[in-house]
Parts: C-alpha cells; sequence; structure tokens
C-alpha cells in the first residue's frame, strides 16, 4: 500500500478513537439537557474527578483496575446524584444562563478540591490496557486507543438500546418531550431528572477513566470537556445520533488538522468549526428546532 | 425616615442622583478615593489599582450582558486586545497613552461588532459558547501572528510617561487608572439616562417587543458588543501599563468567567452591582490569604493551600449567590438602605 495513503489511515483510524470518547462525553452533555434542559458544564470537570478516582482507587488503595473502574463511575455517579438534588434541583425554572453560571462554579469547585485532595501535579494512570500494538491490516493502531473505542461504541450501543427498551429511558425521552405531559402519564419527573444527572455524570466519570488512560490525568483534562460540547452544539443539544455522528466527525477532523496543519491548528479549526455551526444552524445537525412562541 | 422623593420634573426622574444624603455619601466616597493613596500602603495601593481595572471591565460586561441580556463569555479575550493594542502602540509608536488608551478601546470595539455579529441570530446559551470559541480563536491569533504579538513570549511595555515623567510606582499610576475608571463608570451610568441605554434595557426585557416599538435589534445589539468591548478594551489597555507585560496567557478564559461572575455576585443590570461584584471578587481571595496565614502555625504547608481553596471559594461564591441571592450584593445594599430609612417601621 502506498506509505502516504497508510500514514493517513493510521491518522484517522486515531481519530475515530478519540472521536468515540468526545462521543461518549458528548452523551453526558446530552443525557442531561435532555431531561433538565440544563447545559452541565462542570461534565469537563466530573469526567476529570472520575480520573482522579480512578487514580485514588487504583494507585492508593492498590485495588485491581478491574474493580477501581466501576468505583470510579460510581462515584461520578455520586456526585452527580448530589449536585442534581443540592444545586440544580433549586434552580430548575431559571434562567438558563444562572443555572448554566451554576455548573460553571460547580466545575470551580470540582477542580479546586481535586487539587486540594491529590494537588495540581499531572499523574499517569496505573497501565490496565496493554501496550503491544495493535495492526488492522497494515495500519497501526494504539492498543488504548483501539480499546477506547470500543469501550465507547459498546457504551453507546447500550444506551441506544435503553432508550428503546428500558421503561426509564422511554421515561427520559416523554420528559424531554413535554414534562407536563410526562406527569400526568404517571411519570415520576424529578426521579427521571435524578437519574439523568447520574447516569450522565457516571458516563463522564467513565470517559474520564479512559481518557487518562490515554493521556494521563491533570487538574486541566476538563479542556477535553469544551471540545465536547462543540460536538454537542455541532450534533444538536438533545441528540444521541448527533453526539455519535458529531464526536466521531470531530475526532476526525482534530486528528487531520492537528497532524497535517500542526498540533496547534486543532483547537481554532474545532472552534472556527463551532462558530460556524452556530450560526447556520444554532440548533445543530439533529436537533430539535424550538420555535419560540410569545 | 424619608418615606420618597417626589419628583416634578423628568429631569428631576431622569438624574442620577435623587436626595441630599446620595449626593452627601458620595461627596464623602470621591474625597476617599483622593484621600486613599496617602494613607494606605504599597500592597493596597497595588490592590486598589487592580480592583480599579476590574471595576472598568466588570461595567462593560454589565452594559451587555446585565443591561443589554446578551451573554458573553469572551470579555476577557477584548481586554487582550486593549492591552495588546497599548503594547504594540507603546513599543513601535510610542504615541501619548490617551491616545493609546482610546485606540485599544476602538480596536477592542471594532473586534466586539464582529464577533457580536452572530447575536443577530443566536441567543442565550449560544451566545455565550460562540463567544468562548471567539476567545479561542482569538488567543490562537496572539499566539500565532508573531510579527505583531510577540508570539508565546508577548511584549513588554515601557513605563507609562506624561510630560517626560516615568510613572512607574503603583502611587502615581493610581492617578491614571482611578480617575480613568471613574470617568468609564460615570459614563456607563449616563449612558442609561439617554434613548440608546433605555433600547439596550428594553431589548433585554423582550428583544421582539423592542423590535416592534422602533428598535432596530441588530444595530442596537452591536452597539451594546462595541461599547462593552470598548470599556474591555480600555481597561485591558490600563492593565498593560500596570503589569507591563502582557503574553496570550494574561486574559485566559478564566478572567471571562471571573468578569461575569463579579456581575453576577455584585447584581446584574445596576451600574453599582458591577463596581461591587469586582470589589469583592477581587479582594476575597486576598482575605483568604489573612485567612491561610492565620492557620498556618496549625496547619503544616498551609501556603499550597492557598490556590486550591481559591478556587473553591470563587466557584462556591458563584454557586452561593445565584441560589441565595441572585439579586447580588445590590439587592443587600438596597435591603440595608430599606432597614435604615424605615425604621423604626418593619420592611
Amino acid at each position: 500500500m502506498n506509505p502516504d495513503f497508510l500514514f493517513f489511515i493510521e491518522v484517522s483510524l486515531a481519530g475515530l478513537g478519540s472521536g468515540a470518547l468526545l462521543a461518549l462525553t458528548a452523551l453526558a452533555y446530552v443525557l442531561i439537557y435532555k431531561a433538565t434542559r440544563v447545559v452541565n458544564l462542570a461534565v469537563s470537570e466530573v469526567l476529570m474527578l472520575g480520573g482522579y478516582l480512578f487514580f485514588a482507587f487504583a494507585a492508593g488503595w492498590n485495588f485491581s483496575p478491574w474493580l477501581a473502574l466501576p468505583l470510579a463511575i460510581i462515584g461520578g455517579g455520586i456526585v452527580g446524584g448530589i449536585v442534581e438534588r443540592g444545586l440544580i434541583r433549586p434552580m430548575l425554572g431559571e434562567n438558563p444562563i444562572s443555572v448554566f453560571m451554576v455548573t460553571v462554579g460547580l466545575g470551580s469547585i470540582l477542580v479546586g478540591l481535586t487539587e486540594l485532595m491529590w494537588g495540581a501535579d499531572p499523574r499517569t494512570l496505573p497501565a490496565f490496557i496493554s501496550t503491544k500494538p495493535l495492526f488492522l491490516g497494515e495500519a497501526y493502531v494504539s492498543r488504548k486507543i483501539a480499546v477506547t473505542f470500543v469501550v465507547a461504541a459498546v457504551a453507546m450501543g447500550i444506551f441506544l438500546a435503553l432508550f428503546r427498551f428500558w421503561r426509564g429511558g422511554v421515561a427520559l425521552r416523554a420528559t424531554a418531550t413535554d414534562q407536563a405531559a410526562a406527569y400526568s402519564c404517571g411519570i415520576n419527573v424529578p426521579g427521571v431528572f435524578s437519574v439523568a444527572w447520574i447516569v450522565g455524570c457516571a458516563t463522564a466519570a467513565g470517559a474520564g477513566v479512559l481518557l487518562g488512560a490515554i493521556g494521563g490525568i491533570s487538574t486541566t483534562m476538563g479542556v477535553f470537556g469544551l471540545s465536547a460540547l462543540v460536538v454537542v452544539i455541532i450534533g444538536g443539544l438533545d441528540s444521541i445520533l448527533g453526539a455519535l455522528i458529531g464526536g466521531l466527525a470531530l475526532g476526525l477532523i482534530q486528528s487531520w488538522a492537528g497532524t497535517y496543519l500542526g498540533g496547534e491548528y486543532s483547537s481554532v479549526v474545532t472552534f472556527g468549526l463551532l462558530i460556524v455551526a452556530i450560526v447556520i444552524r444554532p440548533f445543530g445537525l439533529f436537533g430539535t428546532h424550538e420555535i419560540e412562541r410569545l | 425616615m424619608i418615606i420618597g422623593t417626589a419628583k416634578e420634573t423628568y429631569r428631576a426622574d431622569e438624574s442620577l442622583l435623587t436626595t441630599q444624603p446620595q449626593r452627601v455619601w458620595l461627596a464623602i466616597f470621591a474625597a476617599s478615593l483622593v484621600a486613599l493613596p496617602f494613607v494606605v500602603n504599597d500592597y493596597w495601593l497595588y490592590l486598589t489599582c487592580l480592583v480599579a481595572i476590574n471595576v472598568a471591565a466588570a461595567t462593560g460586561l454589565n452594559i451587555l450582558t446585565g443591561f443589554t441580556g446578551l451573554v458573553s463569555l469572551g470579555h476577557a479575550a477584548f481586554m487582550a486586545v486593549g492591552a495588546y493594542t497599548v503594547a504594540w502602540l507603546e513599543t513601535n509608536l510610542g504615541t501619548p497613552f490617551w491616545v493609546n488608551l482610546i485606540a485599544a478601546g476602538l480596536v477592542a470595539a471594532a473586534l466586539g461588532i464582529l464577533v457580536g455579529l452572530p447575536s443577530l441570530k443566536v441567543k442565550g446559551l449560544y451566545l455565550a459558547i460562540a463567544t468562548i470559541a471567539a476567545s479561542f480563536i482569538l488567543h490562537f491569533c496572539f499566539v500565532h501572528f508573531d510579527g505583531i504579538t510577540g508570539g508565546a513570549t508577548g511584549i513588554n511595555i515601557p513605563p507609562l510617561t506624561i510630560f517626560g515623567a516615568e510613572l512607574t510606582t503603583y502611587f502615581s499610576l493610581y492617578w491614571v487608572i482611578m480617575p480613568v475608571t471613574v470617568l468609564m463608570v460615570l459614563g456607563a451610568a449616563n449612558l442609561f439616562r439617554t434613548r440608546i441605554g433605555r433600547a439596550f434595557i428594553a431589548i433585554r426585557d423582550r428583544d421582539i417587543s423592542a423590535e416592534v416599538l422602533g428598535i432596530p435589534l441588530l444595530r442596537y445589539k452591536l452597539m451594546s458588543f462595541s461599547i462593552a468591548s470598548f470599556y474591555a478594551g480600555m481597561a485591558g489597555g490600563l492593565w498593560a501599563y500596570f503589569f507591563r507585560v502582557v503574553t496570550p496567557e494574561s486574559f485566559p478564559l478564566l478572567t471571562s468567567i471571573f468578569l461575569l461572575a463579579a456581575i453576577i455576585v455584585g447584581g446584574m443590570g445596576t451600574i453599582l452591582g458591577g463596581i461591587l461584584g469586582a470589589v469583592f471578587m477581587t479582594l476575597a481571595p486576598e482575605l483568604l490569604r489573612y485567612g491561610v496565614e492565620w492557620i498556618s502555625p496549625l496547619v503544616p504547608n498551609a501556603g499550597a493551600l492557598l490556590s486550591p481553596v481559591r478556587t473553591v471559594v470563587f466557584g462556591a461564591l458563584i454557586v452561593g449567590f445565584l441560589i441565595f441571592e441572585p439579586q447580588g450584593l445590590a439587592e443587600i445594599i438596597q435591603r440595608i438602605r430599606r432597614f435604615f430609612r424605615l425604621w423604626p417601621f418593619r420592611t
């Protein structure tokens, strides 16, 4: 095979891997937004917290990674539940900007607490994915990225199935469509809010462990969450399909831009895309276009 | 006990100060601003200058977010544009400082119009996210247009010079920074006595109704963006003279969040709120420093705790004010005033 083309394939595969991770993080935004109409910027910090929890369990307490991973995910879920009950529930129905700023403040609190507990220095997670290279045909893929891709794909598949077949998933979709109607059908709407936040934050924490396994953890890794926010804006804030396709597409674009233009261009391309998307289709590629009523 | 002020003319209704006590208090405040640099030490003078710069920037953001209802999380980028403009003019042309400051404001305003363009189509959260994106793109420009901005190392700025005298001490800089800030705040207060200011408020309260009333939305929204960016640019210019070096990392996204937090904590949509919020949010971390010094004999390594505790308190202030006191510090002041005015009766 032509080496240039092979290189292109390898770059694209790496892009798809990080795209899957972006899609998984984007899913956390979508879940929370669908249920409560809150854009939760603190998803980025929950992601970071997930990485640090895994670090604490696996390196601090010497648990097996396969025990530490679920514990980190559960920890993220607990944080989500507490935040929803304590901070978001009293703010429901307020101006969306105020709720958004609450999550910004929450992110700052989480960063500060993490620094208090574990210090500000970057760390590496104990290796739990083997580093043996993997070949798809002739193309080389880092095993970590391949594992990330598979895990993210499985998680997305499970979520899609849950929304289709599980009562709770259907209840969440009903709540997203019309809260009053969902109430009158006997759906426990506040319960749905809680579940969405718990599952959303647990997803983010899981994504944080995967991200930490690839690139190590630091208190500034929440910046990754901003890229995922770009994904949800482009894909549509309330669309799971949008998060999936948007995540993979942005992963590819970032990877291409980073390789062929230079690493520093990937963020400018990302945010340039965001502005174009907002101006052309503010509700996203697959999102619901809300009509403003007077 | 003052029951109310009878306003008999439109002039009286529009005036900034309505009662005698207000005039007295303001006179006392002005006198104390003049006296301040003679009584406090260098450290507090440094803080006062920093507060003044933040007040100017927060007032600008308040015009945009508090009065026009357009949320921006890219305000720090406009400050950076102002700072870079001052730095470039000072090192390359050596024009007088007031020309540089106004140029900083104007360049930032021009850029503000460009960034404000999406505001015609999107509002609320989407606009906030678009402004975040714009600030990241500007950051990229600061790093990579190194012919103008000096790249990642930034630009060093010679000291501010007036009539051949170099102002290097905080004492002398105070006499430039504070008057400029006072003028800017006065300008903002007076803006809302004019048609333009009232149009901004109308757009905030209901943009469609405002359009029906004959306010061209695009023009006024862009005007709001340009005025707010002008304020940010001027504040950034003062910042550049104050710290004498500008790098791409001088104005991170956190500064934008800080300014938005300042007007939330102070009270959106009031001039007083912007001032109080900026003062409070700048000084609160300093109070923490005293707290840490106080506990340092008891806790080992207390100095290392300062930065994370600041981050936590910063977030907690935003969350706490939004949940428990959404109207901000300005509302607390109003409540205290009401209490004394109505005393011995209950409010």
